[in-house]
């Protein structure tokens, strides 16, 4: 029984790397993902990558924060402790603007890095789970899963003969920085 | 991406309906100036409504420059496809100039501007007229340095919006890096110049109108709203051109980033005009609450719509991403700043000039679209000189790969 999980496709160009997803996709092999050290243009597209969904939180966050600091700074100022500054209303809605303006900036902060954390099962104290240590380097790394796909000598080829300077078959999904 | 076939010496052609619409546009704007000049009472009304566009007009092909020189400076390589635009309105900035100086020449001639501070016996102790916070400021607003500072502040703009035009069109003959160095280098002294100057123009131009009272805020309130109207322009001309079937190297990247724009400066202006008017608001001093007691009193509708317009219907409809790539929504976006910006500068002018007189008709309408006229078709006809795309210009691959 053949134990590898992972096949992996590592290419020194990023252009023969996209050309290596060009031929998988031909073949209607299926790409887990692909690992670069540097961003890459189109390669989203190309993959069908989903839009980031970080936008709409950051809108709910953000306005989460609006409506606790109006909401907090009514009960404050006009329900608990009412003070005449100045002869203004006691809920003068222009003063209490700046620090609405903060913490809608600091709840939308705050929100975004929990989400990204949540979101990449990347938090402090947490080994980062790395397919192939030299996609954070130097290499462009295309990632075949192997038990979906089972041709990998096809594989194997298709990925040599887009240029991959090495293929390697894993048989664990991570390898970490331990 | 791939490769692209896009014809480099497209030329724009000022012809049809544009050019005939922009002549009517011209020929109502006379007449609605011609029927305000026919009443005595309404000389200073028709003033004021011709120093606001003609502010307008001036500020929007300014700041056109500027935004050559923000290019050329930050070195951005996105925008090189669509330069030909503002340097179009750059080019038109004299006529503008012109104007302008015209209006508050013949304004301080005829007493109908600025006569806060320029009228008889304002400065003499013995006078019945005299106004001693006026006497106090003389020695900056009087005609003589005033009209000087405007004329030596908009040749400055326009001689750099004149060379940087200039050079781009070497650049189309010559090749090579030598005009992209030198648009480099004058845009950096320009930047410095204009950031120093364009406060004192607005102090000059709109404050002066109630010299009583006086704002550090303004400078940068009207630097913000010049700024955020000009890029409005900027991507309703490109919009307009790619629906006539010009331009079809623009994608929705390029229009995305002048969204992008459009957002964040509709914020800043918002920033900028609340930082004015919370520190009055806040410090409650008779001598600055008085600009806004004015506003409250007799402008109250249009200073709420100014915050409608220019604040909440772009952060509202821009802030998604998908709208910014949308010509259709990013076009109405722009109308709206437009629009909102005459509002804005109507109630930053109409106080100081007609005060309880303001209104909303013949006059204000007529003008408007008689001013947008004259800048439609001055600014396709300099289009219209050269081609649409920078052929020579360094970051010209990187524009048309332009991808978000």
């Amino acid at each position: 029984m053949n134990n590898t999980k992972y096949i992996l496709g590592s290419f020194g160009d990023p252009d023969e790397m996209m050309h290596g997803i060009d031929k998988l996709q031909e073949n209607n092999i299926k790409i887990h993902d692909v690992y670069t050290p540097m961003p890459i243009h189109g390669i989203e597209a190309k993959l069908g990558v989903k839009r980031s969904r970080l936008d709409i939180a950051a809108f709910f966050f953000g306005i989460t924060g609006t409506c606790t600091m109006l909401s907090f700074v009514y009960y404050a100022a006009a329900i608990d402790w009412p003070i005449n500054i100045g002869g203004k209303a006691h809920f003068a809605l222009p003063d209490f603007i700046p620090i609405t303006f903060e913490l809608t900036i600091l709840f939308c902060a705050f929100g975004l890095v929990g989400s990204y954390y949540a979101s990449t099962h990347l938090f402090p104290g947490r080994a980062p789970r790395v397919m192939d240590l030299r996609a954070t380097d130097d290499r462009f790394v295309i990632a075949v899963d192997a038990k979906e796909n089972t041709d990998h000598t096809k594989i194997d080829d298709l990925l040599k003969e887009a240029g991959a300077l090495e293929v390697k078959h894993n048989e664990r999904k991570y390898i970490s920085y331990e | 991406m791939g490769t692209h076939n896009y014809n480099f010496t497209e030329q724009f052609e000022f012809t049809g309906k544009a050019k005939t619409l922009s002549i009517i546009a011209i020929v109502i704007g006379l007449a609605a100036i011609g029927y305000g000049f026919s009443a005595e009472a309404l000389h200073e009304r028709t003033f004021a409504n011709l120093l606001l566009m003609a502010y307008y007009f001036a500020c929007v092909c300014m700041s056109g420059a500027f935004f050559l020189a923000v290019q050329f400076v930050a070195q951005a390589g996105w925008s090189a496809s669509i330069l030909r635009v503002p340097e179009a309105m750059a080019k038109v900035l004299p006529i503008a100039v012109i104007i302008l100086l015209l209006v508050m020449g013949a304004g301080l001639y005829s007493h109908n501007l600025y006569h806060h501070w320029h009228a008889e016996g304002l400065t003499d102790p013995n006078s019945p007229n005299f106004d001693k916070l006026i006497a106090g400021k003389s020695a900056f607003l009087n005609v003589p340095f005033f009209m000087g500072r405007q004329i030596v502040f908009l040749a400055i703009y326009s001689a750099f919006a004149f060379y940087l035009a200039k050079w781009s069109n070497n650049e189309d003959l010559e090749g090579g890096l030598n005009s992209y160095r030198k648009s480099f280098k004058y845009s950096c002294i320009f930047l410095v110049i204009y950031g120093f100057t364009t406060p004192i123009f607005a102090f000059d131009t709109v404050m002066s109108l109630e010299a009583h009272w006086f704002s550090t805020m303004f400078g940068w309130y009207n630097f913000a709203a010049m700024w955020v109207s000009s890029l409005a322009t900027i991507a309703i001309i490109i919009i307009l051109l790619k629906k006539a079937g010009y331009m079809n190297w623009v994608n929705n990247s390029h229009l995305h980033n002048l969204g992008q724009f459009i957002f964040g400066f509709s914020i800043f202006w918002t920033y900028v005009w609340f930082a004015q008017f919370l520190l009055i608001y806040y410090a409650n001093m008779p001598e600055e609450t008085v600009y806004f007691y004015k506003r409250f009193e007799h402008y109250e509708f249009w200073f709420y719509l100014n915050l409608v317009l220019n604040f909440l219907a772009p952060v509202l409809l821009l802030m998604d991403r998908d709208n910014k790539r949308q010509e259709n929504i990013l076009l109405t976006v722009s109308i709206v700043v437009l629009c909102g910006h005459w509002v804005d500068y109507y109630q930053m002018i109409m106080p100081g000039t007609v005060a309880e007189e303001h209104g909303f008709g013949i006059i204000e309408v007529g003008t408007a679209i008689g001013f947008v006229g004259l800048f439609t078709f001055t600014v396709l006809n300099a289009l219209s000189k050269k081609p649409l795309i920078a052929k020579n210009h360094p970051f010209l691959q990187e524009s048309l790969h332009h991808q978000l």
